[in-house]
């Protein structure tokens, strides 16, 4: 499955906030659903997005079951040098998440 | 839409079925338009929710500055699309370091907490949230200064119209 | 003295009786050639011009969530799919692009016939058996179940490549009895409500069921990512659905039930444009 997806605005400018999408492929299971037979699923959530530009933390995001399945978070960076968005995630199993996105910027 | 012709004609003494229908749907929707009219930020109303309550503690709370835009009605309480905004310029010292969202109703009322390390000059910020039925939304902002900004909103939350169990 | 209305010359009534006789042997003939199992006179429930996809019947937050290829949840899957493509499977070791080449060329359209009759296999398939077909015969690889990430990966990659196009399904030759079992289908009441598809779908279209606009009923943003499952489905899952809803038994995905019924449902849709991967609630 693709993990996730990030998109970066197309036109950046040295200085300036750009926007960062992010769509991360994650059930996001919430642990109050049960099975047929009335035994509850655990709870399996992402609980924590960080977003590193060339290294640098820029954004975070503590999250839990509140959000949707598949979550969907839209933020503002400022543009310094060109580069790389790092984002990377974990949810309640430990299992680790990362994607990669290049920044160019202009001026 | 007319009924088959094989089907037997209704007795012209019932009221039409169209009209029992609509008078039937229109009475409990009738009843959610006094929750449906004060839809925007209610900022200068005392704030209900719990968790925000308990976040903010004695604490002095600003309103009209940050916004929280959520669609009046949700198409569906698994994916609600939530907007936060804070517009600057914030003077030195004072830019936004993070961003709380509690929820009235859901069972993990502290929904998702927003952190900025590097200031901004604004806040704009969307995500998808669930909701357990209809309710109130506040967001709290944290400033590098210590004080808060907060905006509430109400969201009318339906069930599905039809069960799903596939 | 005879009435006013007897005919003066007898011959008269003959000749009457003679062309009322003809007038009724030639109504006879064109009643069976209309309504007789012939492709192209089908009486339609919902014409032409009037139909709506289910897109229109949503709101606008969803309708923007559907046109973001970003933001469209079902673009995972396609994503997952055109990786899918290329991989090597199964005991020939070959990927779908090794026969197939580049899908944005070779499968363009291909989705908006489905389903088809199948003359080699000599059995009416949907996308997701085509796929299967091509997997167990060709690559020698196992079948996807219904509703795995592959198989809607797969299928979902596939339909987006027909995004845009008109959905047009041949209801002729071997493909007949199907479609007119998934027609009888569509208008059978079934489950405890006594529901039959066409009374919500045909007559009750645009109007509100709870809080809910009730759509026509068409599949052509299938497979869609549903806000109700939080995950993408197949037209399958959605038919079971509606069945779970009168309280019906739902028969299982892959069913012949639900073939025919996908059957009828496209041709019912003929002209929508497909819009894989559709958002829905």
């Amino acid at each position: 499955m693709a993990d996730a997806r990030i998109q970066v605005a197309a036109q950046i400018r040295r200085g300036e906030p750009f926007e960062v999408k992010v769509i991360i492929r994650h059930a996001m299971e919430t642990g109050f659903r049960l099975t047929d037979d009335g035994k509850p699923i655990a709870r399996n959530v992402i609980r924590l997005v960080t977003c590193h530009y060339n290294g640098a933390e820029v954004f975070r995001a503590e999250t839990s079951s509140g959000l949707s399945a598949n979550p969907y978070i839209s933020f503002f960076v400022i543009a310094r040098d060109s580069g790389e968005l790092v984002l990377e995630w974990i949810d309640d199993t430990g299992v680790k998440g990362s994607e990669r996105a290049p920044v160019v910027v202009a001026g | 839409m007319t009924n088959p012709s094989s089907w037997p004609a209704a007795p012209a003494y019932l009221p039409r079925r169209r009209a029992v229908l609509a008078a039937t749907v229109a009475l409990p929707l009738a009843s959610l338009v006094p929750t449906l009219a004060p839809l925007t930020a209610r900022a200068e109303d005392k704030p209900d929710v719990a968790a925000f309550k308990a976040y903010v503690g004695s604490r002095r709370v600003s309103t009209g500055r940050l916004k929280l835009d959520v669609p009046r009605i949700a198409d569906n309480g698994n994916t609600v699309p939530v907007k936060i905004q804070m517009i600057g310029p914030f003077a030195a010292g004072a830019e936004v370091r993070s961003v709380h969202l509690f929820s009235e109703k859901n069972p993990v009322p502290q929904m998702a907490v927003f952190h900025f390390p590097v200031a901004l000059p604004r806040i704009e910020l969307e995500s998808r949230v669930r909701l357990a039925g209809s309710q109130r939304l506040m967001a709290v902002a944290t400033l590098a200064d210590g004080s808060l900004h907060a905006a509430s909103a109400d969201i009318v939350v339906t069930v599905s119209a039809c069960l799903d169990g596939s | 003295m005879r009435p006013w209305w007897w005919p003066v010359d007898a011959s008269i009534v003959m000749r009457f009786a003679q062309a009322a006789g003809a007038a009724l042997a030639a109504c006879a003939v064109v009643a069976l050639t209309l309504f007789s199992s012939g492709a192209t006179a089908q009486a339609r429930s919902i014409a032409l011009p009037d139909l709506r996809s289910g897109s229109t019947y949503m709101s606008a937050d969803l309708r923007t969530m559907q046109g973001d290829d970003f933001a469209n949840p079902g673009m995972l899957w396609v994503e997952k799919g055109a990786k899918l493509w290329n991989t090597k499977a199964g005991a020939q070791d070959q990927a779908c692009a090794t026969c197939h080449q580049d899908a944005k060329i070779s499968m363009k359209g291909v989705s908006a016939r489905y389903p088809a009759f199948d003359n080699k296999a000599g059995k009416l398939l949907n996308l997701e058996g085509r796929v299967n077909q091509c997997r167990t015969l060709r690559q020698g690889a196992a079948a996807l179940p219904y509703e795995s990430e592959e198989l809607l990966a797969l299928t979902a990659y596939l339909a987006h490549q027909s995004r845009g196009m008109p959905v047009n399904v041949s209801i002729a030759g071997a493909a007949q009895g199907h479609f007119e079992q998934g027609r009888a289908q569509y208008q059978r009441r079934i489950g405890q409500m006594n529901l039959a598809c066409m009374h919500c779908h045909d007559w009750n279209a645009g109007k509100r069921l709870l809080a809910e606009n009730i759509s026509q009923g068409h599949g052509n943003a299938y497979p869609a990512y549903r806000l109700e499952w939080q995950n993408a489905g197949s037209l399958h899952r959605r038919l079971r659905a509606c069945y779970f809803g009168v309280r019906a038994e739902m028969p299982p995905p892959g069913a012949q039930e639900l073939l025919d019924l996908e059957l009828f449902l496209a041709w019912r849709a003929q002209g929508l444009a497909v819009e894989t991967p559709g958002v829905r609630r």
